[in-house]
C-alpha cells in the first residue's frame, strides 16, 4: 500500500474518525444555529405578507428546506450503504445508521407542516396527492430501514441487509422529486431552481436559503454526534474506546 | 482438473440454472396443492369482505373495485412471500444453492417465476370472476386481469428482495409487511388506475406500460438485490 491510500483511507477507522467527527459537530453545530435564527427572523418578521396567502404561507420556512432535507438524506444515506457494500467498510454503514432518524425526522416535519399549510391553502389537511404519498412513502422507508437494522442482532449483517433495502428503496426519490411535473397534482412546483430568476420576493429567497443551509448544517451535525455514540457502542470493546473513557474518568 | 473446472463453468450458465430452479419449485409447489387453493381462497375471501363492510350499493362497489382487487392481490402476494425461501433456509437447502456452480440471481429468478406460476397468474386469472362481484364490464375486466398479469410478477420480485432480507428474524412477517408494502404503492396505484382509466372512458395504455417498465426494471434488479440478500442471510 502506497502513502496516498494509506492516507485516503485514515479516517475510514473509527479510532481515527472519532475526534475529528467531534470537531467537524461542533463547526457545523454553530452555522446551524445563526443561520436558523437569522432566517426565521427574515422569515416571520422581515419579509412581507402573501397577497394570496396572508401569512400562512411563512411555514414555507420550515416545510421547504424539511422536505428538501428529507430526500437529499436518503440520497446521502444510500451512498453511504452503497460504499458500505461495496468496500466493506464499517463506518460508512455507521454513517448510514446516523442519518437514519434525522432524516425521518425531516420526513415528518415536511408532512406535519404540509398539513398544517395545507388547511388553509387547500382547504384539507391532508390529500392523496403523487408528492404526498410518495413523500409518505419515504418516511416508510426510513421507518423500514430502522426496523430492519433493530431486528438484526449481528451488527455486521443488520449494515449489509439494511444497506440492501436502502439501496432498492432509492428508487423512490426521483418519484418524488419529479411527481409534480409527471403528474398534475395539487401540490404547486418549485418556485425556485438552479436555472431560472425565481419567482418570489429576494427577502424570502434570502430566508429560505439560511433556513435551507440550517437544516443541512444540521442535519451534519447531528449526524456527526450521533456516529460518535455508535462507534463508542459497537467498538466499546476496542482499545482506543477504553483509552477514551479512562481518559474521561 | 482445470479442464473439468472449465467445463463445470461452462455447463452452469444462467439460463440452465433458472430452469433448474423453476423446474424444482414448481415440483414442490404441486406437490401441496392444498396449499395454493389456501392462498387462492384468502384473495377470494378477502376480496368478499369489502361489499359486506362498504354496503352493496352497485354504483360504489363498481367504483371501488378495481381498487379492492389490486389491494387483496398485494396482500396475498405478502401472504406467500416467506414460502419463496423460509423453508428452504431452515432445512439448509438454501445453502446448497447458494453454494452451487450455478450464479445465485439465476436461480433466485427460477424460484420467483415459480413462485409467479402458482400464486401471481392462478390470482390474475381468477380475477375477472370476482370482479363481476362488483358490476366491472368487459374490457375493464381485460384491464384488470393485463395489469394483474403485468403487475403480479414485479409483486413477487419486488417481495422476493424482502423476503430474502428477513430470513430468520424475529416477527419477520410483520416487519416484512413493513419493508416491501410500501415498495408494491406505486403497482396498486398504476394497477387500480389502470381499470379505474378504462372504467371513465380514457384508454388504459399509459398505465400498462408503466406496469411494464416496472416488471422489466424490476426482472433485471431484483435478483441482483435478493441474491446479495441471500447471501447476506447465510453469512
Amino acid at each position: 500500500m502506497d502513502a496516498a491510500s494509506i492516507n485516503w483511507f485514515r479516517f475510514a477507522s473509527p479510532a481515527s474518525f472519532f475526534p475529528l467527527a467531534g470537531r467537524i459537530a461542533r463547526v457545523f453545530a454553530i452555522p446551524a444555529a445563526l443561520l436558523a435564527v437569522i432566517g426565521l427572523w427574515l422569515g416571520l418578521v422581515v419579509a412581507p405578507s402573501d397577497a394570496q396567502q396572508g401569512d400562512a404561507y411563512r411555514i414555507i420556512f420550515i416545510h421547504v428546506p424539511a422536505a428538501w432535507m428529507s430526500m437529499f438524506v436518503y440520497v446521502v444515506m444510500a451512498g453511504w450503504c452503497a460504499l458500505s457494500l461495496t468496500l466493506n467498510a464499517r463506518l460508512s454503514a455507521m454513517m448510514a445508521q446516523a442519518l437514519a432518524p434525522t432524516g425521518a425526522l425531516f420526513t415528518i416535519i415536511a408532512l406535519w407542516t404540509g398539513a398544517l399549510w395545507g388547511r388553509p391553502a387547500w382547504g384539507t389537511y391532508w390529500a392523496w396527492d403523487a408528492r404526498m404519498t410518495s413523500e409518505l412513502i419515504l418516511l416508510f422507508l426510513y421507518l423500514g430501514y430502522m426496523a430492519l437494522r433493530h431486528a438484526i442482532d449481528d451488527p455486521r449483517r443488520a449494515d449489509r441487509a439494511s444497506a440492501v433495502l436502502a439501496l432498492v428503496g432509492a428508487v423512490n426519490v426521483p418519484i418524488i422529486y419529479f411527481s409534480v411535473q409527471w403528474w398534475n397534482t395539487l401540490h404547486q412546483g418549485a418556485t425556485i431552481s438552479l436555472t431560472a430568476a425565481p419567482k418570489m420576493a429576494g427577502i424570502m429567497v434570502a430566508a429560505l436559503l439560511c433556513m435551507t443551509f440550517a437544516a443541512w448544517f444540521y442535519a451534519i451535525a447531528v449526524a456527526m454526534v450521533r456516529v460518535r455514540a455508535i462507534m463508542l457502542e459497537r467498538e466499546k470493546r476496542a482499545a482506543w474506546a477504553g483509552a477514551l473513557a479512562g481518559a474521561a474518568q | 482438473m482445470n479442464e473439468a473446472v472449465a467445463r463445470l463453468a461452462s455447463d452452469a450458465g444462467a439460463w440452465p440454472g433458472l430452469a433448474w430452479a423453476l423446474r424444482r419449485d414448481l415440483k414442490l409447489a404441486l406437490r401441496s396443492k392444498a396449499e395454493l387453493g389456501v392462498q387462492l381462497l384468502f384473495y377470494a375471501i378477502v376480496v368478499t369482505l369489502f361489499p359486506l363492510g362498504v354496503g352493496a350499493d352497485p354504483a360504489l362497489l363498481r367504483m371501488l373495485g378495481a381498487g379492492i382487487l389490486w389491494v387483496a392481490a398485494l396482500l396475498a402476494s405478502l401472504l406467500s412471500l416467506p414460502r419463496l425461501f423460509a423453508a428452504d433456509f431452515a432445512d439448509g437447502t438454501l445453502e446448497q444453492i447458494a453454494l452451487s456452480p450455478y450464479p445465485l440471481p439465476a436461480l433466485i429468478s427460477g424460484k420467483i417465476a415459480a413462485h409467479w406460476f402458482t400464486t401471481g397468474l392462478p390470482l390474475a386469472l381468477l380475477s375477472p370472476l370476482l370482479a363481476l362481484q362488483f358490476g366491472l364490464e368487459g374490457p375493464e375486466l381485460a384491464v384488470l386481469a393485463l395489469g394483474l398479469l403485468l403487475g403480479t410478477p414485479t409483486l413477487s420480485l419486488l417481495g422476493a428482495v424482502g423476503a430474502a432480507l428477513t430470513l430468520g428474524l424475529r416477527a419477520s412477517g410483520a416487519l416484512l409487511a413493513l419493508l416491501i408494502l410500501p415498495l408494491y404503492v406505486p403497482i396498486l396505484i398504476f394497477g387500480a388506475g389502470a381499470v379505474d382509466a378504462m372504467r371513465v372512458g380514457l384508454g388504459a395504455g399509459g398505465e400498462l406500460s408503466v406496469l411494464g417498465a416496472a416488471l422489466l426494471t424490476a426482472a433485471v434488479g431484483a435478483p441482483l438485490a435478493a441474491a446479495a440478500a441471500v447471501r447476506i442471510a447465510l453469512d
